[in-house]
């Protein structure tokens, strides 16, 4: 392999980790706060991507399917929690398991409802059409550049809120130890609802911003949520920054397992998961026994 | 004068088994409680039925004169109820300032009251330390961080669990400085420790705690006269 096509599959790789990223970091923070697992966490990512076609088609504007996708899974991110989860905070695996279960299927009903089954492709904005031409037979799409640098802004701009702000610092105290923060006078009840609410946009984010590269299909959210768990036990459970890294490790894992191990594509990621655990049985940043 | 903390018959379960058996108790605004007794007497679960951290929970709890229906652990905080838990829970990913600044909450009767500055004062190991994470101190380090992080919240009474357990004995010996140091700031609190001697230097009363009951109360005074009483309830 040259070093142009190892630069497109590295950009590739780092791209498929960063939307993978915004995706898991909802999970990670979801499980780690709010001690919920939220198997629906995939579905949102679908309903990101259908929002975000219909939303384009409807306007013809890219931006404004975007904006308004995130705006409206925000919204109802906050509903779902004050209506669902909250019920959820403190019962046991089983409970949590089946009703977010049973909130993919009936979120999957809605997307029929409103959006059908078929298969759709969404324009990127018109002045990130087209392609960089990087040798006479390779160029990379301008629009997967810029994927990146959102997704890295996005990233950081996570990582801004949770280093520098009081809420920020209420959520990373939280991960670790919940009971103590209560003991400190600070209610859970706001912070978890905006907690889910933000983990729900940015996972209808990651959907809305892939789906001009991919297509927007009924089941895209299950290979996600799947990819995502494996994410966020890679990086340890809670942990945003572990989040980060283990998205980059799948990201990388799957494309390049792909190019060189092509016979193992398929269970390249869950080899590597299985080798990090026998390392660090908590996950890679993980501290907390689980 | 109303009682700053009062319990009635308090009970307490884990599942089905009953842990505290009718504790009655009264601590007065601005005391210093000692609580002593064997290992798995209840102490600790007293400690966290009166912060709201364990959920079954029967009988009477007053704070200042009212009763406590029900209280989550984050009202017996803004009541003015601080917690220093076993372990000392203090946030590793958090730096010695965050640990601090995020428990900040100001005076209930709005005047100047406990702050960063104030806490620094009273731990200039802190200062020097402010920009480490919390997993990187040293035990006696922490300790005083869970106790800066108590003062934060500008309580009228702290709960201390296992003030110096695992301490070495100078960096106790600052401990015990330091809660004489709150007593003069007006400061109540309910110490657990099994240092009876040190306990004694500061505490205007000892509880001795045996199978979730108190079995004796007074001052130390009262408890050097009759050494009986430790032997039977804390000697090994
Ligand atoms: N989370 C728990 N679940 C069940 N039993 C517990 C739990 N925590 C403590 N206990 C039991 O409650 C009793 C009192 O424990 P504890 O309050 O920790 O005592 P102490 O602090 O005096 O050592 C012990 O018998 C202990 O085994
Ligand atoms: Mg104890």
């Amino acid at each position: 392999m040259d070093l142009v096509t190892f630069g497109v599959q590295l950009l590739n790789a780092v791209q498929y980790g960063l939307v993978l990223f915004l995706v898991a970091s909802g999970l990670t923070l979801v499980f780690g706060i709010l001690g919920v697992i939220n198997l629906a966490h995939g579905a949102f990512y679908m309903l990101g991507a259908y929002t975000a076609f219909w939303l384009a088609a409807a306007t013809g504007s890219f931006w404004i399917a975007l904006v308004g996708g995130v705006a409206i899974a925000f919204v109802v991110g906050m509903l779902m929690e004050d209506v669902f989860v909250r019920r959820l905070y403190g019962r046991d695996h089983l409970a949590q398991v089946l009703l977010s279960f049973a909130l993919i299927l009936i979120l999957d009903e809605v997307r029929l409802h409103l959006f059908g089954k078929d298969v759709h492709s969404v324009a990127p904005p018109d002045f990130l059409q087209g392609s960089i031409q990087l040798t006479d037979t390779l160029s990379y799409p301008v629009y997967r550049l810029a994927v990146c640098l959102f997704c890295l802004l996005v990233a950081l701009a996570i990582f801004a809120v949770l280093r520098w702000t009081k809420i920020g610092m209420v959520v990373r105290a939280g991960a670790e130890n919940r009971e103590m923060v209560r003991a400190l006078g600070i209610s859970f009840d706001r912070v978890s609802r905006y907690v889910f609410a933000v983990g729900i946009a940015l996972a209808a984010l990651a959907g809305i911003v892939v789906a001009p590269i991919s297509t927007v299909y009924p089941g895209m959210g299950d290979g996600m949520l799947i990819l995502s768990f494996v994410v966020v036990v890679l990086g340890g459970i809670g942990s945003v920054a572990g989040a980060a890294i283990g998205a980059l490790a799948v990201g990388l894992t799957d494309t390049f397992g792909k190019v060189f191990f092509p016979a193992f594509s398929s269970v390249s990621v869950y080899l590597v998961m299985a080798l990090i655990l026998l390392w660090r049985p908590n996950g890679i940043l993980g501290r907390r026994e689980v | 004068m109303t009682a700053l903390l009062a319990t009635e018959r308090l009970e307490a379960f884990y599942g089905a088994s009953q842990i505290l058996h009718g504790i009655d108790l009264a601590i007065a605004p601005g005391e210093t409680v000692a609580l002593v007794g064997r290992n798995g007497m209840g102490k600790t679960t007293l400690l966290r039925s009166l912060m709201g951290l364990v959920p079954t929970r029967r009988g009477r709890v007053a704070w200042r004169g009212r009763d406590i229906v029900a209280a989550k652990p984050e009202d017996m905080a803004r009541a003015g109820i601080a917690f220093v838990p076993e372990g000392r829970g203090i946030f590793g990913s958090l730096d010695v300032v965050e640990n601090l600044v995020m428990a900040a909450r100001p005076r209930r009767d709005g005047r100047p009251g406990w702050n960063l500055e104030r806490v620094f004062a009273l731990f200039p190991r802190l200062r020097e330390r402010r920009r480490n994470g919390g997993h990187q101190l040293s035990g006696g380090e922490q300790q005083m961080l869970t106790i800066g992080r108590a003062l934060m919240t500008n309580p009228d009474l702290v709960l201390v669990d296992e003030a110096t357990e695992g301490l070495a004995p100078m960096v106790a010996q600052a401990i015990w400085r330091t809660l004489a140091a709150i007593r003069q700031d007006g400061i109540a609190t309910l110490v657990v420790d099994k240092d009876v001697a040190s306990l004694s230097g500061f505490a205007d009363r000892i509880l001795i705690m045996v199978k979730g009951e108190i079995v004796w109360s007074g001052t130390p005074a009262a408890l050097r006269a009759e050494p009986a009483i430790l032997d039977r309830h804390l000697g090994v």
